[in-house]
């Protein structure tokens, strides 16, 4: 069983640890976005605002501006990072329009007009005039690499990543039963011990953050199941992954799975209510928009609205929508309430039955993306995120080490330098590779073509150029230490390109107050301090045993 | 050396009995549940669900145990030993109708 934890572990250790580190930055993937369009506006201490009273705003904006609309939209931002809302409306097809309409496949959608709206002040901007932002993914862009990878089509990535997240499930559930004297163990940490020191410290990561990780690895195979066990569903439905729409309308997808079973649909689809046809009722005025969004709070909690939907507004057979704004563990299974627009009353259909099973299953999706979770639990998560990270590095440097003393005198084995080259090119150059993802999102033209692709060039060509220098330096221990100090050099002088090309930087942002941005440049900071400290300890021990012939590596580093 | 060589086959022939008889056996339970469930009256989706979700846990603790066996042998008598009855209940429930 411990062969089995060992060599789990060792295969798939390299893309876990990128698969760790990119989805660690996914529970700040919209601060991580804000950063990297330093065009949007400073943040200043955002104003606290009531739903209810910025809903009756718009509501007034809308009549003014839109009195013949056919359909409102009122949406409150679902961005952590971004607290303006939209207000759009369509306007109904102009009377020429129709008949070019049904002639060709040309629908005269263009008629729908949408302005920012900021719900504390209650004034609204036009979309043009606000600032123009370079084209970049994102933190978004680093989260989908956690599951997507890059250069490979989505498909094989979900089954790699599966493959790879099956195995890391075995090697913690191999790791605890191998591990007999796990609570002992984790209370030794033997510091300056070389090998010994490298297994303690990776059973005290591992051990700090088990409930985590093992949380984390077996919710992340729930979100493609039906790629990975497709048996089942071929029974029950005779259907495999490859069903039509791309997963999204699949039978195991918490998100829309009422289609196929006919206890499910009887409510109704949405599209329903979503008729493009302009209303034929006769006037009507609409009801106080503000008082049905003080009912869905008290249903919903405060600020939990994600978005109204008026069809038909200032008509009889006006229909008002409310959208949760769910973040997964919400104990409320309505997603949706309808209203009568004239009565304001509650007329939405029976909610779809939902068994424990797809409870279960909702609890499983909604503790991996973390939605849910307030600022510290956040920080939580990216901290157990980046335990896993370490989790991963240590378990890998510490195969290294065991065969290291193994081979000592010997010369290394081709799997050996392969393994130590792996571990050089990943562990140092991903890190680095994060580094380059931002250090390019400042230094390519913000108006250059396919700039957010150059973006994920540069993670990756700075990547490939740590693996490069660990083929070239020999030995490991001098191209450690060449790369560790490389990243931390390109974590610790971001702030200061920051500051250079932009008017975003701590300066500005910490007097301002926007610590969404002001947080970046300083987690970035200690990460580079992070890396400078062990650069310092490869360099310590390299400078303590001056050219005896020890093996290189990073053997005797902590 | 020919010690060494027949190692090796033991290895590869429990990394196989693992990977894939697992994996096989793993999936026949879930459809074994998936059926037993729905005959026990549970609704289509919920007893599809239930048994997928699951199946990762099973899968773990099938390849746990065929590298606990004593010898890679023993563990794919083990699972063909398994298998063979959920097998059989599976092709009864089947032909039962009720199934697909």
């Amino acid at each position: 069983m411990a062969w089995l934890h060992t060599w789990t572990g060792l295969v798939v250790g390299w893309v876990l640890y990128f698969v760790f580190m990119t989805g660690t930055a996914g529970y700040f993937d919209e601060e991580i976005t804000r950063w990297m369009q330093p065009e949007a506006p400073l943040a200043a201490t955002a104003a606290p605002f009531s739903s209810v009273e910025a809903v009756a705003k718009a509501q007034a904006i809308l009549r003014e501006k839109a009195p013949a609309a056919d359909r409102w939209s009122i949406d409150p931002s679902w961005d952590r990072a971004e607290r303006h809302w939209i207000i759009s409306w369509a306007n109904p097809p102009e009377p020429g329009a129709k008949d070019a309409a049904s002639a060709g496949e040309d629908r005269p959608r263009n008629r729908r007009e949408r302005l920012i709206f900021d719900p504390a002040a209650g004034d609204v901007h036009l979309p043009a005039d606000m600032p123009e932002v370079r084209e970049t993914d994102g933190g978004l862009g680093l989260y989908r690499l956690h599951y997507h990878l890059h250069y490979i089509s989505e498909h094989s990535a979900i089954l790699i990543v599966g493959f790879c997240t099956m195995l890391m499930f075995l090697a913690i559930l191999s790791g605890v039963v191998t591990h007999k004297k796990i609570f002992k163990d984790f209370f030794t940490f033997r510091p300056g011990k070389g090998q010994r020191s490298w297994l303690d410290m990776h059973n005290i990561v591992s051990v700090t953050a088990l409930p985590f990780f093992l949380m984390i690895t077996y919710s992340g195979l729930i979100f493609f199941m039906y790629a990975y066990m497709p048996a089942t569903m071929k029974v029950a439905y005779g259907v495999e992954h490859s069903w039509p729409n791309d997963g999204y309308s699949n039978p195991l997808n918490p998100r829309t799975n009422n289609r196929f079973d006919g206890a499910r649909a009887a409510g109704g689809s949405r599209s329903e209510h979503m008729s493009e046809e302009p209303s034929a009722a006769p006037p009507a005025p609409l009801t106080n928009l503000a008082s049905l969004a003080a009912e869905a709070e008290r249903q919903w909690g405060e600020g939990a609205i994600g978005g109204i939907s008026v069809l038909h507004p200032g008509r009889a057979d006006a229909r008002v929508t409310f959208i949760f704004l769910d973040n997964g563990l919400a104990r409320n299974a309505r997603k949706q309430i309808l209203f009568d627009g004239v009565t304001g009353a509650d007329i939405s259909p029976p909610p779809f039955r939902q068994g424990t099973t797809w409870k279960v299953q909702n609890v499983l999706i909604a503790l991996h993306e973390g939605l849910f979770a307030g600022p510290l639990l956040r920080w939580l998560y990216f901290l157990s995120g980046l335990l896993g990270c370490a989790m991963i590095a240590t378990g890998l440097i510490l195969w290294t080490i065991k065969r290291r003393q193994k081979q000592r005198g010997a010369g290394d084995s081709v799997s050996f330098r392969l393994v130590e080259t792996l571990n050089i090119g990943t562990l140092a150059g991903l890190p680095l590779g994060v580094a380059a993802y931002f250090w390019a999102n400042r230094l390519l033209p913000a108006a250059m073509e396919g700039r957010a692709a150059w973006e994920y060039h540069s993670l990756f060509a700075a990547m490939g150029a740590i693996f490069l220098a660990a083929v070239l330096i020999r030995p490991a221990r001098r191209a450690w230490s060449y790369a560790l100090w490389t990243v931390a050099a390109a974590f610790l002088l971001l702030p200061l390109l920051n500051a250079v090309t932009t008017d975003r930087h701590l300066a500005v942002t910490v007097p301002a107050g926007d610590w969404v941005l002001a947080g970046f440049d300083l987690t970035m900071l200690a990460f580079g301090a992070t890396f400078a400290v062990a650069a310092l300890k490869v360099r310590s021990k390299e400078a303590t045993a001056p050219g005896r012939a020890r093996p290189s590596g990073m053997a005797e580093v902590a | 050396m020919k010690a060494d060589m027949q190692r090796r086959l033991a290895v590869t022939s429990r990394i196989i009995a693992g990977a894939v008889g697992g994996y096989a056996l793993t999936s026949l339970i879930a459809i074994a549940l998936l059926l037993v469930l729905q005959r026990l009256g549970m609704a289509k989706d919920e007893a599809l669900l239930a048994p997928t979700l699951g199946s990762f846990v099973i899968y773990a603790v099938i390849v746990m145990t065929v590298f606990h066996a004593r010898s890679a042998t023993r563990a794919w008598l083990g699972l063909i030993g398994v298998s063979v009855p959920i097998a059989l209940l599976v092709a009864i429930l089947m032909q039962a109708g009720g199934g697909a």
